[in-house]
């Protein structure tokens, strides 16, 4: 029999942190949480006890080096927790070591922390405390300059919290995003764990991302992964490559609102699956998503629809033309629609937002129109990670949903947007202009229908009052996806048909 | 006449404790004769709401209550010469 026990983990109820943790926080130990300046380290330490709290009924004992516990008090309001409540109730204390403005200190002689370890340990008995943050070792530093003692105490601290079974988060300052863990050489020595936090500038764009450096004899996911803070809230990790595959899919067929286009996928799209519509502006994308939502609603599904390209009004105008009647859909509650700009908000935010209405709403069809509007206000990387993110989200709830992708040039073309989700979307619909004897015409393809047979014909549509209606094969055009059309004279078309021609028809 | 009131934070009896007691005692005796003298030691493991309360980070650290200003001195304090300057004592009673 071993003796050894396997390291068990406390969940943190930090939003995905606990998910790129592999669980959470090795129990009873100490967790380095190092990063620069703004961020997010006390955030993510008060966090901590404030999710034990509200998430785990377990008290917490905050000591901070830094800012008085009036500042935190009400900095972290903002977040939606009420640390003067939870002393009151006894779930939360104060150690106080911040600076004290009316009282100078001389040093003479020698001397130890003792009175700060007895500090803490009065503090975690006092209210039963099961997790402890301290923040910040940097602040520490700057009180006390004999750096060989403050070495030697803190591990008497840590080892002592070890002791009493807590759990604890110590917040250190680094100078650079990269390099070394922390300022004072004594990070890494005395914690077993190492979280890193960082707030980047990115082609002029702020992104905040958090990195799992090690968990000392236990599993965690590598590499950085996006986060936030909101009010209310607080950190909200994103986890974007934690998220596993296993989405449930189903065969159960949801109508797109337009008959030509179901037949074109088989038979409808597949409950469970991202569509993605890629084409260049005006060639119908939106009418498309609109049809889409309100065949949706019409038979009586909630349906949501993000837009970042049109307004309300505009959106609104533009269904009725088309004989929808949305206003009447929202006055159901069955349609949600919501319009911001790009550039309101970080991309983070606006997919932790996407998020949260999807599960407040839940609806059966989403549609967000357009994907590529986002492209404009975040790097590559953080679009990328948005899109995965957003994808295998929606997955999981069980819709279906729809995105609308603008190709930057008029013929041919794809976006970068198709580059980063291509490979996870489960259906692809092209909308391509076609330039046709002196005429703009416009064509329709279903690239990939996953799970399903589809027509592989690029199809002629037109757009008319009543919607979108889909004609005949492109026979005597190639070359409509490049853009590079040449045109071929009737009798070669079938002549190359003949060459071909035990392959059959294809559904 | 001023009082002067010393409070000195200990955690438990160690050599450093011992020591600044001592020197605390020899400074009373010999050099504050005649002043009256307050000297309250506190343990804080036994009594850590005081050091709560007085913010006491390091041990030992003694505080001089009385006379104002209030003066705070981290370790064992060496010896007791300099002691009194860095304590502002003794109090300036007839100036």
């Amino acid at each position: 029999m071993s003796s050894t026990s396997p390291i068990e983990k406390i969940p943190t109820g930090i939003p995905g942190f606990d998910h790129i943790a592999n669980g959470g926080m090795p129990r009873g130990r100490t967790t380095l949480v190092s990063g620069t300046a703004g961020s997010a380290k006390t955030v993510f330490a008060a966090q901590f006890l404030a999710a034990g709290i509200q998430q785990f009924g377990e008290a917490g004992v905050f000591i901070t080096f830094e800012e008085s516990p009036e500042a935190l008090r009400r900095n972290m309001v903002g977040f939606g927790w009420d640390i003067a409540a939870w002393e009151e109730q006894g779930k939360w204390a104060f150690v106080d070591v911040s600076p004290q403005p009316d009282s100078e200190e001389l040093v003479r002689g020698e001397y130890d922390l003792g009175a700060l370890l007895a500090r803490i340990t009065y503090a975690v008995k006092r209210v039963g405390a099961t997790r402890v943050a301290l923040d910040s070792l940097g602040a520490i530093f700057t009180r006390i300059e004999n750096s060989q003692l403050i070495r030697s105490e803190l591990l008497r601290i840590v080892t002592a919290m070890r002791a009493m079974g807590v759990t604890a988060v110590l917040t250190a300052e680094r100078t650079q995003e990269y390099g070394e863990i922390g300022r004072y050489g004594v990070e890494e020595f005395v914690t077993d764990d190492v979280v890193i936090l960082r707030n980047l500038i990115e082609e002029e764009k702020r992104r905040r991302t958090i990195e799992i450096l090690k968990f000392r004899g236990t599993s965690h996911q590598k590499g950085s992964f996006p986060f936030t803070v909101i009010p209310g809230e607080g950190v909200v990790v994103i986890p974007l490559s934690a998220i596993e595959l296993k989405q449930r899919s189903s065969n159960l067929r949801t109508r797109s609102g337009n008959d030509d286009i179901d037949r074109m996928c088989g038979g409808g799209f597949f409950r469970d699956s991202i569509i993605l519509v890629s084409g260049a502006t005006g060639t119908g994308k939106t009418l498309l998503a609109t049809t889409f939502l309100a065949s949706g609603a019409a038979q009586g599904e909630r349906v949501l629809l993000f837009a970042f390209e049109e307004s309300r009004d505009q959106l609104f105008r533009n269904a009725t033309g088309w004989g929808f009647d949305f206003e009447t859909f929202e006055l159901n509650g069955q349609m949600r629609v919501i319009c911001n700009y790009p550039e309101a908000t970080s991309l983070e935010d606006q997919l932790i937002s996407i998020k949260k209405e999807i599960q407040s709403f839940k609806p059966q069809r989403v549609a967000i129109d357009s994907l590529s509007a986002l492209e404009r206000v975040s790097t590559m990387k953080g679009f990328r990670e948005f899109v995965i993110g957003l994808t295998s989200f929606i997955k999981h709830q069980e819709v279906v949903g729809l995105f609308t992708s603008t190709t930057p040039t008029l013929l041919g073309g794809s976006s970068i947007t198709e580059a980063h989700i291509s490979t996870i979307t489960d259906s692809i619909i092209l909308m391509r202009y076609v330039e046709l004897f002196g005429e703009m015409r416009r064509g329709m393809t279903v690239l990939k229908m996953r799970g399903s047979a589809h027509d592989k014909e690029i199809r002629e549509f037109i757009i008319d009052g009543r919607g979108i209606h889909i004609g005949k094969a492109f026979r005597t055009i190639s070359g409509i996806l490049s853009g590079q059309f040449t045109h071929t004279a009737p009798s070669e078309i079938e002549r190359l048909g003949n060459l071909f021609k035990d392959e059959g028809d294809v559904a | 006449m001023n009082i002067i009131v010393l409070q000195l934070f200990i955690a438990g009896r160690t050599p450093r404790t011992e020591h600044a007691i001592s020197t605390l005692r020899q400074l009373i005796e010999q050099r504050l004769i005649g002043y009256p003298c307050e000297l309250v030691i506190v343990d804080v493991l036994t009594d850590p709401q005081q050091a709560e309360e007085r913010h006491i980070l390091a041990t030992p650290t003694l505080i001089k209550m009385l006379p104002l200003p209030q003066r705070r001195i981290i370790g064992d304090l060496a010896d007791a010469d300099g002691l009194l300057a860095a304590l502002s004592l003794p109090p300036l009673s007839s100036a």
